[in-house]
């Protein structure tokens, strides 16, 4: 019975053959460690976003009258309205946070590399519009912190030469940001940007399964056909796309060891997550600001006013230039820099594991940096953290250099042949 | 690896504490499982608040509710205005009216707990001091030309300011430093700190009703987290004993 | 699933405990969305009991005040509308009242807790237009009836006590919601005796 039912959609859409060449017989390498829990993590968190996000809108009220007390009423009046909000509000930081891990994952690995590359271009969209998701959804409540925060990053394109200033008024619809501002970044929050993201997201997985996972040991599981002996290969069966064109080693089926692994990782990462929203939703003021509690008002700007979080290692090398279009490219830039990965690193060897010291030493430098971009950007300017935040941002960048020049030349260690545990 | 990533977690906290204010703030060691305490600060927010600050998006109902006081007994003692016990807790000041009268609007309280911070509102409430050339003859301490008066004078008195010589910017400026009570309020130094407490609590709960079902419910999923973590550790355990 | 050739019954087992668990970790999950699909305390505000003042309410006057947003009726009637209620008895689905469409008080001859004052939702039960009171005018729907409700959407008829005739598409009486006399010229609705204001 169940299997005639099988039978008869897979006659109508390729169910089992989709299942079987994507999830059971797909060829995972099998060295998966701890930093490869971040892809279906950040699955995870956008079904999160999305799901109560469209519980939100069901109560929301997307004008300047009516937004701040709407959000007041999901948050006293409707039945959980309070846990809705907090699973949106925190999933929004929950999912910078596992995909600037998942980030840093494919640069220690070189992920990004060869034959990776549009992979890590994808990715890198999938950041922009997240970034962008994540800015347009931050006005809606409209806080203080809504509203002047999206002043300040709107007027960032009047920076922009000539038409700064047009353009400026055109993403705003007012001379300040006003209810039509709301409404624009309502409309693209709840429909555009997601439906974006999803597809991105679709062809994000489209072209990792194309190309395959890199893995820990940064070494390729597919080999060119005829050069692997019968007795190395895997016991389990790989759908035959795979096989067909190359031989496979030390891999694994996706489904069920990556699906049971990855059950104990979304387990794992849910206990961290809720632990957030029922005991310390606010986050000490790094997931929702405490400006943010009062109601917008154009006529009172905050005392401090900081993006959230995830945005402000961007936002300090913005604050570390003197100059507002520099600064503006500067910020750009960070983020482009990222997308070139690819070409800029000109290394052989893929993972951290097998390249030079320096190399290491360099990614280092980078994570430290990052962090106290982020922290000087979320803290009052002072003289002192001018400086640092102007040194990182030569940093920040000089991991770049330094990785385009050194990468070619590189002193590796020997590769192993096959994955190592 | 891993340490790093822990380790950027363990710093999180410590960036939170980067802006604050500069006078220290008192702690209030609020309890919102203390419905006594609670109910007497509604008891005071009613009497002596909302006269001209709002909860515009709190209601009677719930509030009487949460805070363990029968919707009938509520209605009858802490409803001033005939409201029925399913309304806001508003008041009839106009907000044009407010600002002539006190040089801005008295801003609504529902959310100040999370804006401020119960210690804020506590230590607020204590700094009230003599200084005859503010309009209402009072100034505060954490809140530097305060636009309203000192509500609770007839509890508290009218504290005289404590004045210290401080450096400050290379050069020497006197400052309120503290209060001392000048003994003519109905309550006693130690009464009063406990009406402070027992408004910082009120309003924190006031601030985000849901706190405390929130961490009720927040403990059972957890602990159901940790059950089928278990299960999927497991599971997991299992099925690698394939994989060599 | 697995296409190892390993199978044994700690693996059958633990993929069905953490099956059934994750189950009810889903379930549980789906609550808060349910339930925020419920009315809203501001929805059970606005719902919330009606007071009524019939001091003014003429023999034979119909007022209608909004409890839950839905017309509920007052009417005076007057003794020649209580007078035909006996007479077509035999023309209604349900003469008694035996279908749950009251509470407990007004399951009786005039449905109402007095007999002159009927209070009752005017919503058809057919699919929820409201009937029109058809005050002397009735006798051309029913004859030998002068008064009732005639509901315009699919014609509809009901007698001075809510009730319905048959060979109309209305399957039940009209519904009488809880009530009760605060004082004589007063009517809470929405709230039985006893129940309090809340």
């Amino acid at each position: 019975m169940f299997g005639n039912i099988i039978n008869w959609i897979d006659e109508r859409i390729p169910m089992t053959r989709v299942w079987n060449m994507h999830i059971a017989q797909y060829p995972a390498p099998k060295n998966f460690n701890f930093w490869y829990f971040f892809g279906s993590l950040a699955m995870l968190v956008l079904v999160n976003q999305i799901v109560t996000g469209i519980w939100l809108t069901m109560n929301f009220v997307p004008s300047a009258e009516g937004a701040f007390a709407s959000v007041e009423y999901i948050m006293r009046d409707v039945e959980y309205g309070w846990l809705l909000r907090y699973l949106h509000s925190t999933g929004a930081s929950a999912f910078f946070v596992v995909v600037y891990l998942h980030m840093f994952r494919g640069m220690i690995y070189g992920s990004y590399q060869k034959p990776r590359e549009l992979l890590w271009l994808f990715g890198m969209f999938i950041f922009l519009a997240l970034m962008a998701e994540a800015f347009m959804g931050y006005l809606l409540p409209w806080g203080q912190m809504s509203f002047w925060g999206a002043q300040v990053i709107i007027s960032l394109f009047g920076a922009i030469p000539v038409i700064g200033d047009d353009l400026t008024l055109w993403i705003r619809g007012d001379y300040v940001i006003s209810g039509a501002t709301l409404n624009r970044f309502f409309a693209l929050h709840v429909i555009a940007l997601p439906l974006v993201l999803v597809i991105l997201v679709f062809l994000h997985i489209v072209a990792l399964h194309e190309v395959g996972s890199n893995n820990p040991d940064g070494v390729e599981i597919k080999r060119k056909k005829g050069t692997v002996a019968e007795e190395d290969k895997p016991k389990f069966k790989f759908h035959e796309y795979y096989t067909n064109k190359k031989d496979i080693v030390d891999a694994i089926p996706f489904h069920p060891y990556y699906t049971v692994k990855d059950i104990v990782g979304v387990v794992g990462f849910l206990i961290l997550f809720c632990y957030v929203v029922f005991f310390a939703p606010a986050m000490g003021g790094f997931f929702l600001e405490a400006p943010n509690f009062e109601a917008a008002n154009p006529l009172k700007t905050p005392e401090h006013i900081f993006p959230v979080w995830y945005f402000t290692p961007f936002y300090a090398i913005l604050r570390a230039i003197p100059d507002k279009l520099m600064g503006v490219i500067a910020m750009g830039a960070s983020i482009v820099v990222l997308a070139l990965l690819p070409w800029i690193d000109r290394g052989k060897v893929k993972s951290i594991r097998y390249r030079c010291g320096f190399h290491k030493l360099n990614i280092a430098q980078f994570v430290v940096t990052f962090v106290i971009l982020g922290w000087v950007g979320a803290t009052p300017q002072t003289d002192f953290k001018t400086i640092l935040s102007q040194i990182c941002t030569v940093t920040y960048f000089m991991f770049f250099v330094l990785l385009f020049f050194y990468s070619k030349n590189e002193k590796t260690k020997p590769l192993p042949e096959r994955l190592t545990k | 690896m891993k340490k790093l990533v822990i380790g950027l977690f363990a710093l999180l906290p410590t960036l939170s504490m980067a802006a604050g204010p500069s006078m220290p703030l008192q702690e209030a060691n609020i309890d919102l499982t203390d419905q006594a305490s609670l109910q007497r600060g509604a008891k005071l927010f009613m009497n002596y608040c909302l006269g001209c600050h709002q909860m515009q998006y709190q209601r009677y109902e719930r509030t009487f509710r949460d805070i363990g006081i029968p919707t009938d007994i509520g209605q009858e003692t802490l409803i001033f205005d005939g409201s029925k016990v399913g309304s806001h807790i508003t008041n009839a000041m106009e907000k044009d009216d407010a600002a002539k009268w006190f040089g801005a609007a008295p801003p609504d309280l529902t959310l100040i707990s999370r804006v401020k911070s119960p210690d804020y509102i506590y230590t607020y409430l204590k700094s009230f001091y003599k200084d005859e050339s503010r309009p209402f003859g009072v100034n505060n301490i954490v809140f530097p030309s305060v636009g309203m008066p000192h509500v609770l004078q007839e509890l508290q008195g009218l504290p005289n300011p404590v004045f210290e010589e401080v450096e400050e910017h290379g050069k020497t400026v006197k400052k309120v430093v503290a209060v001392e009570t000048d003994g003519q309020g109905e309550m006693s130094v130690d009464e009063y700190d406990h009406a402070a407490r027992d408004i910082a609590n009120f309003l924190a709960y006031v601030g985000e009703p849901s706190r405390l079902d929130s961490e009720s419910l927040g403990i059972k999923v957890i602990g159901f987290l940790f059950i089928l973590f278990i299960f999927a550790f497991l599971l997991k355990k299992e099925y690698w004993r394939d994989v060599h | 699933m697995s296409n190892a050739p390993v199978d044994n019954s700690r693996r059958r087992f633990l993929t069905i405990a953490t099956s059934v668990v994750g189950g009810v970790g889903a379930v549980g999950a789906a609550v808060p969305f349910i339930a925020s699909w419920n009315p809203s305390e501001r929805a059970k505000s606005a719902g919330a009991p009606v007071e009524v003042d019939i001091s003014k309410l003429e023999p034979g006057q119909l007022i209608r005040v909004e409890w839950r947003g839905k017309p509920v009726w007052v009417i005076s009637r007057t003794p020649e509308m209580l007078e035909q209620l006996k007479a077509h008895e035999d023309q209604l689905r349900d003469p008694q009242s035996d279908e749950p469409q009251q509470p407990g008080f007004a399951k009786n001859e005039f449905r109402s807790i007095k007999e002159t004052i009927f209070v009752a939702v005017g919503i058809c039960t057919h699919l929820g237009c409201s009937p029109s009171f058809l005050q002397g005018g009735f006798g051309e729907k029913v004859e030998g009836t002068d008064d009732g409700f005639f509901c315009p959407c699919h014609g509809s008829k009901f007698d001075m006590a809510g009730r319905v005739f048959q060979s109309v598409p209305a399957p039940l009486n009209l519904e009488i919601p809880p009530y009760y006399f605060i004082d004589d010229t007063t009517i809470l609705v929405g709230a039985e005796q006893g129940e309090g204001v809340a």
